[in-house]
């Protein structure tokens, strides 16, 4: 049922330039799912469950070998620790093909890695190491866009020097015995990236949405949470105690309609009005590859007199003519933004997280954060790559480094996704953002494609369900700066052969390929169907 | 509402019939039906008359629209926006006052090792959970550098998708050695790490007992788990009984509801806020009488208790397997960042897909994990010795120190001779949170300013399910001499006599 909504909420590239909070297009497609794909794809998954009972059956009868792990004999007759149907997701469909998850890497993510070669002979239940590693992957899995995952260069030589001086443990937290110098430096420089008031950071970027939004809201107040946002906020708001409801994927109508709702109807049964609504958005959702609709988010939650809180995992470093992300992006002013929460792992080759915003805000979560209280502070190896890496995007750094990355991530990411599309696959998501998911659908593809890309050199993300729906199933290339336009080619052509073998270019949208236009209004039409 | 108006019809066409029947009461009941045909063709015109026009009423009262009495009352669009125009919303957040005690931290310039040079004065460290003093270790740090060298710093992705790296496998292997389990996982924080493995198990409907003094991350798991939480009385395992008990009873009530309800026991090996061990003994039987699941976490015991440092388990000499899942931080001990969970495969390796923190959250930069696995080695080096224990001739260090602060006039310490960070609490409170922590701050202020670093014990106040009294943390580490230990004592002791009066 979710699904058909969301089939019915995409339909074609929509385009928004007559919209006057634009100051550039606005191109985003979802294509829709052919009919034909879809029935297969339930088909599929059809014949997995039909077999995945066969085999439950089987390891009952002791017919087939049983590798699962067992409880201990003496605590048989406790109640069972999982449903039985809790796992047969995982025993019967995950496991087909887990080899394609948790490749270990045995050097630097950058543009290309080295991985560790595992082998099974239990059909995946157990991964044996062979010793040997296969070099000179095309890294088109990790996340890092500006390509500062580096073990040489500025960052890591001045992350060198702090381990040796200063370790890499901290011992204490924030409060108490783990407030450094360098840290507050570094929430300074975080502050003036992104032009406001004051900054905080944090240890682990999931736990900075977790462990602030319950300092932000409580019993009360609402939150209006994208349905398509992470795990992390998600578990934010429900820590947070407050109300919460769901809009569709940056779906402006449905939002308006629940902050109208939200503000004439009050809370339910005592009708008291919110206390505060809080909107929870991400910069670029990482599964869809789509970019927030921020102006419009700006322009309602100025008109409800609601908060934001805009989470730029993705979207820091990586958009924006100077990295600054999706606010700079769409031109706006980083002050119509209540809370800015931004990830280090992503854009700056660290760890951890920020907040930014007010003083006052800042202030208060000082006080208030249950990060800084109860974990411990940022180890300062990660504080200095995090300083070295924003430096050199602002330019601190004296050179033109930062600045010819971000333009050259924006030139790849324009390229592949322009590429992709002619080669006639679906791929998802905004035409600037440097996540790029294209289509797989069908559950056995999935693993298929994440091995014949491997054979081929090349490592890619392949996703399932549960974290996209059940019959999106999808490949997701991450751009990077790093990548030079030869690796890029490469793997285009390696894709273009997979999917030929596999028959992924479900696409049909007819695109002319190496078609260079121009922006130019007229070129691009609304298309509603 | 409706039958109230077709009441009056409906008695008036019965009074009809009444009317008729009786005239013909001569008629048997099987010729009912014929006889009421007949008696309308014999009654009168006007009774017919009367007759059809209740029928077709009763059929209009039928198929008409209900109405209600009130108007409607939804709103006009007008309506709407006055009252869209009207709502004030409270402010984000409410103002911090600029003297909020939390607000100035205490700023560290070197790095946070033994000596410790906070707010510019240079101190012993008193303060932070460096037990074994490895965040010094040059071993470590040089392990840590050459692991940068290769992987870089950040690991640009979750463990699932290129964010598993070689020396991830390598620590978990070696932490499951350690502990004696079948398997580890690890997280990147050490605070999400029990807040993860909770709800990856425990969902609504289960029920989950726990210690009053659980730290807050155990707190935090639990809100995310949803389940029905039971709080028994700090180390009462008569308490804990009790509830055991009363849910045995419960559970008669309803057997084919108790066949699905997961309980478990959430417990800490040494709890942080009340420096204490945790009965594991008593608790293990408990397990095994009433068929609870025992979570155990071990962040201020793990390196610390037991003659190799592996904590609670091996302090009682607890059978490892007894305990369903051990989880602890790499950031106190092993002086690392991060956490790590340990048990049998078929329990830990449910997290792998379970556990939120593990599942969406970046995995921990290699170089921690290098220097973490750098410090399991050296704490593995001198076998059959646990360096807490050793390194201080086998003076457990913290006795030393207690035998040192129990002389304090004023102040209370709180804790087992055994734990590595005790508390010191105020013997006769003012009354007044507030004015405890300022009189506690002083106390801190003037050991600083005699070169010794300790802290408050911070808590969110209003958070805290039951907020520990306000008190001073001393941490005791193998680095201390016993020179600064007692110099240590003494210290407070003056501060004590002086602030206290």
């Amino acid at each position: 049922c979710r699904a058909r909504r969301r089939k019915e909420a995409r339909r074609g590239p929509r385009l928004c330039y007559t919209n006057h909070l634009y100051s550039r297009p606005f191109i985003e497609s979802f294509e829709e799912t052919p009919m034909l794909v879809a029935v297969l794809t339930y088909m599929g998954y059809g014949i997995l469950t039909i077999f995945g009972y066969l085999r439950d059956f089987m390891r009952e009868w002791k017919i087939e070998k049983c590798h699962i792990a067992r409880e201990r004999e003496e605590q048989k007759d406790f109640v069972p620790l999982y449903q039985d149907f809790e796992n047969f997701y995982t025993r019967n469909l995950y496991m087909r093909i887990r080899d394609s998850w948790n490749r270990p890497i045995y050097s630097v993510p950058g543009a290309t890695f080295d991985l560790v070669e595992r082998s099974s002979n239990d059909y995946n239940w157990t991964f044996e190491y062979t010793g040997r590693v296969v070099k000179d992957v095309i890294n088109l899995g990790s996340y890092n866009y500006l390509g500062f995952a580096e073990n040489t260069g500025a960052c890591a030589t001045a992350a060198g020097e702090v381990t040796v001086k200063f370790g890499v443990g901290m011992a204490s937290t924030r409060q108490e015995m783990g407030n450094l110098k360098r840290h507050e430096e570094l929430e300074k420089l975080v502050a003036s990236f992104l032009g406001v008031e004051s900054a905080m950071a944090f240890g682990m970027g999931f736990a900075t949405n977790s462990m602030n939004i319950p300092a932000l809201a409580g019993k009360g107040c609402l939150i209006l949470s994208d349905e398509l946002n992470h795990a992390s906020l998600v578990l934010g708001a429900r820590l947070s105690g407050s109300t919460i409801r769901v809009f569709k994927h940056n779906n402006m109508q449905s939002l308006e309609k629940l902050l109208r709702d939200a503000i004439v109807h009050g809370q339910p049964r005592t009708h008291r009005p919110w206390k505060k609504i809080l909107i929870l958005v991400e910069g670029i959702y990482s599964m869809e590859g789509s970019i927030i609709r921020l102006p419009e988010v700006i322009a309602l939650k100025k008109k409800y007199k609601a908060y934001l809180y805009l989470d730029e995992a993705h979207s820091i470093g990586a958009l924006g003519p100077y990295g600054r992300g999706v606010v700079e992006y769409f031109g706006l002013d980083a002050k119509d933004v209540d809370v800015m929460m931004g990830t280090f792992t992503k854009s700056f080759g660290a760890a951890g997280g920020y907040i930014a915003g007010r003083k006052d805000l800042i202030d208060y979560l000082r006080t208030h954060s249950h990060s800084a209280i109860y974990a411990t502070s940022m180890p300062l190896p990660v504080v200095e790559q995090i300083i070295t890496s924003m430096k050199c995007i602002m330019g601190k750094d004296g050179t033109t480094i930062g600045r010819s990355r971000i333009q050259r991530l924006a030139e790849n990411t324009v390229y592949f996704r322009r590429r992709l599309r002619e080669m006639g696959f679906i791929i998802y998501g905004n035409n600037d953002s440097p996540v790029v998911p294209m289509m797989l659908y069908m559950p056995a593809k999935i693993g298929a494609f994440g091995r014949e890309m491997l054979k081929r050199n090349i490592g890619v993300v392949v996703v399932g369900f549960p974290a996209t729906p059940i019959i999106e199933s999808r490949a997701r290339f991450c751009i990077s700066a790093a990548h030079t336009k030869e690796m890029l080619d490469r793997a285009l052509d390696v894709i273009s052969e997979v999917g030929d073998l596999l028959q992924l270019k479900y696409s049909r949208h007819k695109v002319l390929p190496s078609l260079d236009r121009p922006f130019d209004e007229t070129t691009y039409e609304e298309n509603e169907e | 509402m409706y039958f109230h108006y077709c009441g009056i019809p409906i008695l008036i066409f019965f009074c009809e019939r009444v009317k008729i029947y009786r005239r013909n009461n001569a008629i048997s009941h099987n010729k009912l039906l014929f006889q009421c045909f007949y008696n309308r063709c014999s009654a009168p015109a006007y009774h017919l008359i009367l007759e059809g026009i209740l029928i077709l009423w009763i059929i209009r009262l039928l198929f008409s629209k209900t109405y209600k009495l009130q108007e409607r009352s939804d709103l006009t669009e007008k309506e709407k926006e006055e009252l869209i125009e009207e709502w004030q919303p409270e402010p984000l957040v409410p103002l911090v006052s600029k003297d909020h005690p939390s607000l100035s931290y205490d700023v560290v310039t070197g790095p946070p090792s033994h000596r410790i040079i906070v707010n510019g004065k240079e101190c012993i460290n008193f303060a932070s959970f460096n037990f074994l003093g490895l965040l010094d270790s040059e071993r470590v740090k040089l392990k840590a550098l050459s692991s940068l060298k290769k992987y870089g710093v950040g690991t640009c992705g979750p463990r699932g998708f290129y964010g598993t790296f070689d020396v991830h496998l390598e620590l978990e292997e070696r932490l499951a050695k350690f502990m004696r389990t079948e398997e580890a996982i690890i997280y990147s924080y050490g605070f999400a790490t029990i807040a993860s493995a909770i709800p990856a198990y425990s969902k609504r409907g289960d029920i989950v007992f726990v210690d009053e003094a659980a730290c807050f991350s155990i707190q935090k798991g639990l809100q995310a788990s949803r389940s029905f939480v039971k709080y028994f009385k700090h180390n009462d395992m008569e308490d804990l009984e009790r509830l055991l008990k009363e849910q045995e009873i419960e559970d008669q009530k309803n057997p084919r509801k108790a066949r699905v309800i997961r309980r478990f026991i959430v417990v800490e090996g040494l709890y942080i806020n009340a420096a204490d061990i945790c009965p594991l003994p008593e608790l293990v039987k408990l397990k095994y009488k009433y068929k609870v699941r025992i979570f155990l976490e071990e962040s201020m015991s793990f390196g610390v208790l037991g003659e190799h440092g592996r904590g609670v388990t091996e302090h009682f000499g607890v059978n490892i397997d007894d305990i369903d899942l051990i989880s602890a931080n790499m950031e106190n001990a092993l002086a690392s960042i991060g956490g790590f969970c340990c048990g049998r495969s078929f329990v830990i390796d449910h997290q792998r897909l379970s556990g939120q923190g593990y599942c969406f959250s970046a995995s921990l930069p290699p170089m921690l994990a290098s220097a973490a696995i750098e410090a399991l080695n050296i704490m593995e080096e001198d076998p059959g010795n646990n360096i807490y224990i050793h390194k201080n001739k086998c003076i457990l260090p913290s006795s030393l120190i207690y035998g040192g602060f129990c002389r304090t006039p004023g102040l209370k310490t709180v804790g087992e001779p055994l734990t590595p960070a005790l508390h010191l609490q105020l013997e006769n409170s003012t009354g007044s949170r507030t004015n405890d922590l300022k009189l506690l701050r002083a106390i801190v202020d003037y050991s600083l300013d005699r070169q010794i670093a300790l802290t408050l014990a911070r808590y969110l106040d209003k958070e805290e399910r039951f907020l520990p009294p306000p008190s001073i943390r001393v941490v005791v580490t193998v680095e201390q001499t016993q020179e600064e230990m007692e110099k240590a004592a003494q210290c407070i002791r003056e501060a004590a006599v002086k602030i206290l009066k």
